[in-house]
């Protein structure tokens, strides 16, 4: 059996770390050996977040090695690129939430700021694909389900069953931001299929 | 029963399932969630946050030769604080089961230095046993309970970070009680330094009891493998690492690493042409292994000692490839550096002492990023308390005008009797105690003075103001950190005051749940009424942002209501959304 391994990678308060346990959740209840684990810095005060989601038969390793990862999944652009080597240069897919959050403490950080990151990827050669995941959250209401978004567009490429997600989701979120949830999740599930047609 | 934990909700599972009456810990990265979830899950276990890592270890000591089993939780400098009762305890022995967690930061990644703490072990005299996954946190945390009550001996169980902040599947089991043992006053065990001749070789004997132990111990345990060339000693996380880089090597995992089974090593060793040791940290095992006379080792000389390891380091250490690095050609990849919370009160202060240019030596606590741009207002940090103590010498070498800055927390954990000193040596100690009522750099953990206590229950809170004049301090002046005029006049008047002098800088931790979580009005800045002189940028506010126009614009969702940026507009453009309304 093959072993997934996925990098989410965003900025403290993003809710990538959420996203990465829903993950880790439903590889649980579909079966896998499963193992996760983050690394953050001094404080989780607006730095960035990178959190390794491993499974399959039998999970060693918690950390993922970079160039192995099956999707890294960016909140953020900037930091989609900060870890985008960790994909799998051939059968890997980075999926970026098509969004910009400039680090306020750097100096001259709004003339630094890769705006370009999206293309760099591509040129790399790898599969990018970007979706307007806060714009998506937003319209249905709450531009903070972004994470839920990218969560459905991931659940495309990963062999756990949809009905395994819904239980996930119904058990890990409280019951008055489920709706909106759940709707952000199959937004960008709808989204994902429809991107990879059009690749097909 | 399997459930997805962390590697410190297990090890606090194995706590509740081995019947722990008594929990003790102050917090600290990455030991801290331990506590929180013996609070949050299972209060049977009796869990406290106490002021600092000695009386932790001191009231845990108390509580286990009084008869209960015992967790005592700490980072690994935190086991430096507790050093003192650590060395002593093994003279007298433990009467019920006595664990305490040294949780590690190889990588620093949340830490001041990289500390491996079985060397500390080793001074002490204690066994350490030393888990690879969530599952042996939590069957590790209840073996080395009994291990404790069967050797009399505290027992170390070490983590890192990798092993306390990852998730696993753990098979867990219920609570079982054990009855609290009979404490017998015995003043020829207990009180250590009277009969210190009687109780040092008691020391010896258990040791040499637990290295024969080790030699069979079911933690200790070999892996044959395919290889028949190559072997591997491992221990921790690393052994997680050697399974998926090297899948044939035998493998030594020791599960136990002091004291260490000689002849184990010696009989695994002879039956490969070479063996690495693969341990995170110092060459611990390596040095014992070498001293025991094993020659054919590969250690640290090819693994390092530095950092944290992982697959691809081992990978590239053993030449089976280079896994890519990150992009950086043609693309800049600027750093994203963690910073004050938005509506955080340490933002004004560390603008006060940048504007008035005094040398500042700094503490422990999220205010080291004081020490950063756009601040950089911070010219020492060390190690918990050590603010104080600072700024006294420098004082002496001259540096008169020196600010000593730490947290509230950080105060009572360390702070105190550097302050009492300073008054007593007749310093003229400038001192600002951040004071946000809580543990603001763990995630906000409440301290005595919160006035509420590690299961959420009231609790007397400490009187900050009446403790500093009860040290002598006459100067004692208290500022609400969202005034910013205010807290630059306060500290202006310590700082040139010619006697100590105490700022009491007040304002909440934005993490606090009540905090975060009450409904606050968001401020507005008004695009007719802004010149764009970009003086609210000046407040460094990641709420924040500029339009498309280069106005000014507040993240609405974002706005803790501070006020800050309201009072640095000269021309009064910021103002609550409603008042514009
Ligand atoms: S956690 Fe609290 S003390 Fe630390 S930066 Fe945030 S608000 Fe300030
Ligand atoms: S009032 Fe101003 S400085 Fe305070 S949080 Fe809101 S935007 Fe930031």
């Amino acid at each position: 059996m093959k072993t997934y391994s996925l990098m989410f990678a965003g900025v403290g308060g993003q809710g990538s770390l959420l996203i990465a346990e829903l993950t880790s959740l439903a590889a649980v209840r579909a079966g896998y050996d499963t193992k996760q684990t983050e690394v953050h810095g001094v404080s989780q005060r607006g730095g960035s977040v990178e959190t390794h989601v491993r499974f399959g038969e039998k999970i060693h390793s918690p950390i993922v090695t970079p160039g192995e990862a099956h999707a890294v999944v960016g909140l953020e652009k900037l930091e989609a690129l900060r870890f985008a080597h960790f994909v799998d240069p051939q059968n890997g897919t980075i999926l970026v939430n098509d969004y910009e959050l400039v680090p306020a403490s750097v100096l001259n950080a709004e003339a630094l700021y890769p705006h370009e990151s999206i293309a760099y990827m591509k040129s790399k050669g790898l599969r990018v694909i970007s979706l307007p995941a806060s714009q998506t959250a937003r319209d249905l209401g709450d531009a903070r389900m972004a994470n839920v978004v990218l969560l459905g567009a991931l659940s495309n490429l990963l062999p756990i069953e949809r009905d395994v997600w819904d239980k996930t989701l119904r058990l890990r979120i409280p019951a008055k931001y489920m709706e909106g949830n759940l709707q952000a999740f199959e937004a960008g599930a709808k989204e994902m299929t429809e991107r990879m047609k059009a690749e097909a | 029963m399997q459930e997805f934990l962390l590697g410190n909700e297990a090890v606090a599972r194995g706590a509740w399932e081995a019947g722990v009456k008594f929990v003790s810990g102050y917090p600290g990265t990455p030991s801290t969630e331990i506590i929180e979830t013996l609070a949050r899950r299972y209060p049977e276990t009796n869990p406290r946050w106490t002021s600092n890592e000695k009386v932790a270890f001191e009231e845990g000591m108390g509580a286990a030769i009084g008869g209960l089993r015992t967790l005592v939780t700490m980072k690994h400098v935190g086991l430096n604080v507790a050093a003192d009762a650590f060395m002593v305890f093994p003279y007298s022995g433990t009467n019920g089961g006595f664990v305490v967690i040294s949780a590690d930061d190889p990588g620093m990644h949340s830490s001041q230095n990289e500390q491996d703490n079985r060397y500390l072990a080793r001074v002490a005299k204690v066994p350490v046993l030393e888990p690879s996954d969530a599952q042996e946190c939590r069957d590790f945390m209840m073996a080395g309970l009994d291990l404790s009550e069967q050797f009399h001996s505290p027992v170390m169980l070490r983590t890192t970070t990798r092993l306390a902040h990852h998730k696993g599947l753990v098979e867990v089991g219920e609570r079982k009680e054990v009855p609290t043992r009979e404490f017998n006053r015995d003043p020829q065990r207990f009180s250590v330094p009277i009969y210190r001749l009687l109780r040092r070789p008691e020391v010896e004997k258990t040791l040499t009891a637990l290295a024969e132990y080790a030699e069979t111990c079911p933690f200790n345990r070999i892996e044959a493998g395919a290889d028949h060339k190559i072997g591997v000693v491992t221990s921790g996380i690393s052994y997680q690492y050697v399974k998926e880089v090297l899948p044939n090597a035998g493998v030594l995992r020791l599960g136990m690493t002091y004291p260490l089974p000689a002849n184990l090593l010696r009989d695994f060793c002879s039956k490969y042409e070479t063996v690495y040791v693969i341990e995170e940290g110092e060459p611990f095992i390596e040095e014992f292994m070498r001293a025991a006379g094993i020659a054919n080792i590969t250690g640290k000389e090819l693994f390092g000692v530095i950092g944290e390891y992982s697959p691809a380091r081992l990978r590239k250490t053993l030449g089976m490839g280079n896994p890519p690095a990150p992009f950086t050609d043609g693309i800049k990849l600027i750093q994203r550096p963690p910073m004050f919370c938005i509506g955080c009160g340490h933002r004004t202060v560390f603008a006060a002492l940048r504007q008035l240019r005094v040398t500042v030596s700094g503490d422990i606590g999220c205010y080291t990023m004081g020490a950063l741009p756009p601040y950089e207002a911070e010219h020492t940090t060390f190690c918990m308390g050590a603010s104080i103590g600072v700024a006294v010498g420098l004082e002496q070498a001259g540096h008169e005008n020196t600010v000593a800055i730490i947290g509230d927390s950080t105060f009572v954990h360390a702070g105190i009797p550097p302050l009492i000193d300073a008054v007593y040596n007749k310093s003229r100690l400038t001192l600002i105690i951040l004071d946000n009522s809580a543990t603001g750099m763990t995630g906000s953990q409440p301290n005595p003075i919160s006035g509420k206590d590690a299961m959420g229950e009231e609790t007397p809170k400490l009187d900050l103001e009446a403790l500093c004049r009860a040290s002598g301090v006459q100067n004692v002046a208290v500022v609400d950190t969202w005034d910013r005029k205010e807290v630059v006049n306060v500290i202006r008047r310590a700082v040139f005051f010619k006697g100590p002098s105490v700022v009491i800088a007040r304002g909440p931790c934005q993490q606090l749940p009540e905090i975060k979580h009450s409904h606050r009005i968001p401020f507005f800045i008004h695009e007719d009424l802004c010149t764009q002189c970009d003086a609210c940028f000046k407040v460094w506010c990641p709420a924040i942002t500029r339009t498309e126009n280069n106005f000014p614009v507040i993240a609405a969702n974002e706005c803790t209501s501070c006020t800050v940026c309201a009072q640095v507009c000269p021309t009064d453009a910021i103002k609550l959304a409603e008042e514009f309304a």
